[in-house]
């Protein structure tokens, strides 16, 4: 690991050297004030102090319409209903001010998409193409919990490079090789002052002590499942949920998808889309019975996954970094810190 | 508006001791500034959950939809013409119901407040005419009716249109004319800068279905854009055609039905301005037939409705 | 780095309609690129995700025998989108096959076991793959006794009726087939619900004797009942369950029961693990 200092020339200079090399993500603002990873160069050092980007960067690297495969339904042609790869080139992107709670998702979504027995080639293609420069989180916000879920304001898992606020300059802790040649294009190499290291440290226990909410889980992962999933609170803490896709599409966590094919003059593709457990489409036979019938069912299963299923499942912890995205754009505010209690007590 | 919560907490609580009704579906605190959560009370010990105040925009008449028990149930303005809607549409019978009918003090715009607030809000008290934010580093004291929702500003009907008791005192309602001046502007607009207009509003949509699913009159089993056999919607975030579809198509699904009372636009995690498109059609039921929906459980719905003078003939 | 959503293409060789409603029909189909048949290597009770282009994939199981070479079959429903237009498709045509997927019945723990087979109406084609393995001469010694209860509504519903008969004729295997009713002055074998001929043909529950399970779940409900009644321990009764797969490999997340992927840690589980597991199939 080494540290560099980076004043705000350089900052500004590696940006675009960067943007030069790489497929560029950064956070812009966007006219009603939210925040958006778009591909640019014109990063603005007085618009860092943002929270975080309305939704989660999981779409650079799990796009919510991705092609998978090609084919012709042409009788003519002699591949007539073959299907066949999309020949992808995986161009080196990378996320510049990507928060250290959105860096560690990828590393929990990672064990759906790379196991033992399969390999999810779109996925893992495009995490590994991809560098990620974060931002330590100096000013979180009280919906913010990811230092009780696997995360933290200066985390680095998941970062090749994390950046910290220095006045009008940052320190840059090197992580990782990707993090060093990232350093290398763009120009960031003046050693820091020796007692960054304590500067960070201190900066870093002073963002974990702004971390004013909290969730507990360790009693969850010794419950039966069973007995969770029957308990009698579900009904009532789901009662409000309309079951609409935002918690899990705001969520840097959640990877459900659907597979589907579109077809327009015999020229067809397969695309995957992001999917829901809200949605009752998700689970519904074709014989028209859902196992997940009613609304709390399926909200249920979304804690259930996130809180129970994801520990056991991996002997981890939860499936959750505590951005807090959710709770802030539930429109009829359900509050995984809530439920997390409740599972919890 | 403590008055009107105690009122609300009492009747619930008479309503449910009596036996009249099974469940009440009102509003609990949130968990955030600006936040209410829609709540179901079976036990009078737990009507001292309930609240109401200037956060609770959501649309309680969503949660009645095939309800087989008895319901009481608190109504603002919108949400009592919902609920008579629902009534038409046979999705609820008037029999099951206990409205307790609330006279809207018009709702806040968390968005807005939190535009202008600039940074993360930690409290808000409401009075009659004023709100005040606090933050962690300061507070700002707003006007309420700078701070209300679109849907708000404009409405007519704040007065619930049935109740079966009231939680305070009917409110003089708004003697101007709905001018619709939102719809005339996007009218104005040439065909080309409407459509431009219309695809940058939505691009920005995620297809969660927020819209639809805080809406009460969208109870279809299954929705059109769900629908596979045959497949009228195509199901990718990155054909725009697809998007608008959906929220047009949407949007005359709901004509001559919708009450207007923003819930799909409080909750869009996206900040689209859904309303646009109801809006049009809610201003055209008025021009075309003076109708404004769900004031009575007397009339059917506009469109399942023809009378022999209508005034265009194509139909004849 | 192998794609796990790339179907292997397939030639429908064969279409049997098996159902006097039409609406079963078996395909048999031979892979074009014959490397991909050894790829396709499979157990009895796996199933595979057949591939239609523009329309969509579906999952379902394997109801060839992993000694039946050349080719792999299928029995689908017509249901949905993809089985609607697959039983439009002529011989000859082209789809794709995607797998194996999923798990298989427990062939190293029923060695040596005597094996119960009792299954419903259509989901008899991992049991139809089961018996063909099973009654393999090099397999057949593996097995004690073989007994298979099979029932549909009516006689015109059963699958594979020429087998059927040929199993009947045989002497190491004791089939037990039945229907719900009939008019038919011919019909042969039992009338009753699968649950009523389970308790009055098999043989008692044992720790050497396992039942291998597959049917709607109404005929599941009622048969679990007599199982116990005979003394079939948990761990004994042997299940497939089906749920609404995409993936097949465990990652699109709609098809699990608790933490338990159907398409990817089943289909097949025993009933002990399914006591444990939240009842969402």
């Amino acid at each position: 690991m080494k540290l560099v200092s980076i004043n705000k020339e350089d900052f500004y200079a590696g940006a675009e050297k960067l943007y030069n090399s790489y497929k560029l993500y950064i956070p812009v603002k966007q006219e009603d004030n939210s925040y958006a990873f778009k591909n640019s160069d014109k990063i603005d050092i007085n618009n860092l102090t943002f929270l975080n980007t309305r939704l989660s960067p999981k779409s650079l690297v799990f796009p919510q319409t991705e092609k998978m495969f090609s084919y012709t339904t042409d009788t003519n042609s002699e591949d007539c209903n073959i299907i066949k790869p999309i020949n992808k080139e995986n161009l080196k992107q990378a996320i510049l001010g990507i928060r250290p709670c959105d860096s560690a998702s990828f590393g929990i979504v990672e064990k759906n998409f790379d196991t033992e027995e399969y390999k999810d080639p779109f996925w893992i293609n495009s995490y590994k193409a991809t560098t990620f420069i974060g931002l330590a989180c100096d000013n979180p916000d009280s919906t913010c919990f990811c230092t009780t879920a696997n995360s933290g304001p200066f985390d680095e898992k998941g970062l090749d490079i994390l950046l910290i606020t220095s006045g009008d300059s940052f320190i840059g802790k090197i992580l990782t090789k990707k993090g060093e040649e990232a350093a290398k294009i763009a120009g960031w190499t003046t050693e820091a002052p020796a007692d960054s290291v304590s500067a960070i440290e201190k900066q870093k226990k002073e963002a974990e002590s702004k971390i004013s909410s909290s969730i507990s889980t360790d009693k969850i992962k010794d419950k039966d499942t069973l007995e969770l999933y029957n308990a009698s609170f579900w009904e009532e803490e789901a009662f409000a949920c309309i079951n609409c896709g935002t918690c899990a599409y705001v969520c840097p966590t959640c990877w459900c998808f659907d597979i589907q094919d579109e077809i327009s003059d015999k020229k067809g593709i397969r695309m995957r889309n992001w999917d829901s457990c809200m949605f009752p489409l998700f689970t519904l036979h074709g014989s028209g019975h859902n196992p997940r019938d009613l609304k709390y069912q399926r909200a249920r299963q979304r804690f259930m996954h996130k809180l129970k299923y994801y520990q056991d499942k991996y002997q981890s912890g939860i499936q959750c970094v505590g951005c807090g995205r959710c709770i802030r754009l539930c429109p009829v505010n359900i509050d995984i810190r809530r439920i997390c209690d409740i599972m919890n007590s | 508006m403590a008055e009107y919560i105690s009122k609300i907490q009492e009747i619930s609580k008479k309503i449910l001791q009596d036996g009249k009704v099974d469940i009440v579906i009102g509003f609990s605190d949130g968990s955030l500034p600006m936040a209410s959560r829609p709540c179901f009370i079976k036990s009078p010990e737990d009507t001292g959950k309930l609240i109401f105040d200037g956060n609770c925009g959501i649309n309680l008449a969503n949660y009645l939809t095939g309800k087989k028990e008895k319901i009481g149930i608190i109504a603002k303005g919108c949400d009592s013409r919902n609920i008579a809607q629902l009534i038409v549409e046979n999705k609820i019978k008037r029999e099951q119901l206990f409205i307790i009918g609330v006279p809207c003090f018009k709702m806040i715009d968390k968005r807005k407040t939190s535009l202008l607030f600039e940074e993360e809000i930690t409290q808000v008290t409401e009075s009659d005419d004023k709100i005040i934010v606090k933050g962690k580093n300061k507070e700002k004291t707003f006007n309420r009716e700078d701070m209300l929702q679109e849907n708000c500003i404009t409405c007519m009907h704040r007065n619930p249109v049935i109740y079966d008791e009231l939680a305070g005192e009917l409110i003089k309602e708004s003697d101007q004319k709905a001018e619709y001046e939102d719809v005339k502007k996007i009218e104005a607009m040439s065909s080309e800068d409407r459509w431009n207009h219309f695809s940058e509003m939505l691009s920005a949509c995620v297809r969660c279905y927020a819209c639809r699913d805080a809406c009460p009159l969208c109870y279809c089993p299954t929705c059109f854009v769900d629908e596979s056999s045959p497949q009228w919607v195509g199901k990718s975030a990155d054909n725009q055609i697809d998007v608008k579809t959906f929220h047009i198509l949407r949007a005359f699904h709901c004509a001559g039905r919708c009450t207007d009372c923003g819930a799909c636009e409080k909750a869009c995690p996206m900040g689209i301005k859904v309303r646009k498109f109801t809006r049009k059609l809610n201003s055209d039921a008025m021009r075309h037939y003076e109708w404004e929906a769900g004031l009575t459980t007397d009339k059917r719905p506009l469109l399942d409705n023809f009378r022999v003078n209508d005034y265009q003939d194509f139909i004849k | 780095m192998q794609n796990p959503y790339l179907p292997y293409p397939v030639r429908i060789d064969e279409i049997v309609t098996e159902t006097e409603d039409k609406n079963l029909k078996t395909f048999k189909f031979v892979f074009i690129n014959p490397k991909d048949e050894k790829k396709f290597s499979y157990k009895a009770g796996q199933f595979a995700e057949l591939s239609v282009a523009g329309k969509g994939e579906i999952p379902i199981g394997i109801a060839s025998s992993p000694t039946e070479k050349g080719f792999v079959k299928f029995t689908v429903n017509k249901m949905g989108l993809v089985t609607t237009h697959l039983h439009a498709m002529k011989k000859g045509d082209i789809i794709g096959i995607r797998g194996p997927l999923g798990n298989y019945y427990p062939w190293e723990t029923l060695k040596g076991k005597n094996i119960v087979i009792v299954g419903g109406g259509f989901a008899f084609t991992t049991l139809r793959s089961s018996i063909i393995y099973m009654l393999e001469p090099s397999n057949r010694d593996k097995f004690k006794d073989i007994n298979v209860v099979y029932g549909a509504r009516v006689p015109g519903m059963l699958l594979y009726k020429d087998e059927l008969s040929a199993w009947e004729k045989r002497d190491d295997i004791n089939m037990h087939i039945t229907v719900d009713a009939t008019d038919d002055p011919n019909w042969k074998y039992n009338i009753g619900f699968v649950p009523t001929i389970v308790g009055e043909k098999l043989p008692e529950g044992n720790k050497d004797t396992y039942a291998v399970v597959c049917g709607p779940p109404a005929m599941i409900k009622f048969t679990q009942p007599v199982l116990d009644k005979l003394g079939y321990s948990h761990d004994n009764i042997i299940m497939s369950l089906e749920n609404k797969m995409k993936c097949g490999i465990g990652m699109c997340g709609r098809c699990n029961i608790g933490e338990k992927f159907v398409c990817k840690d089943g289909p097949v589980f025993t009933l002990s693990q399914l006591n444990k597991m939240p009842k969402e199939y």
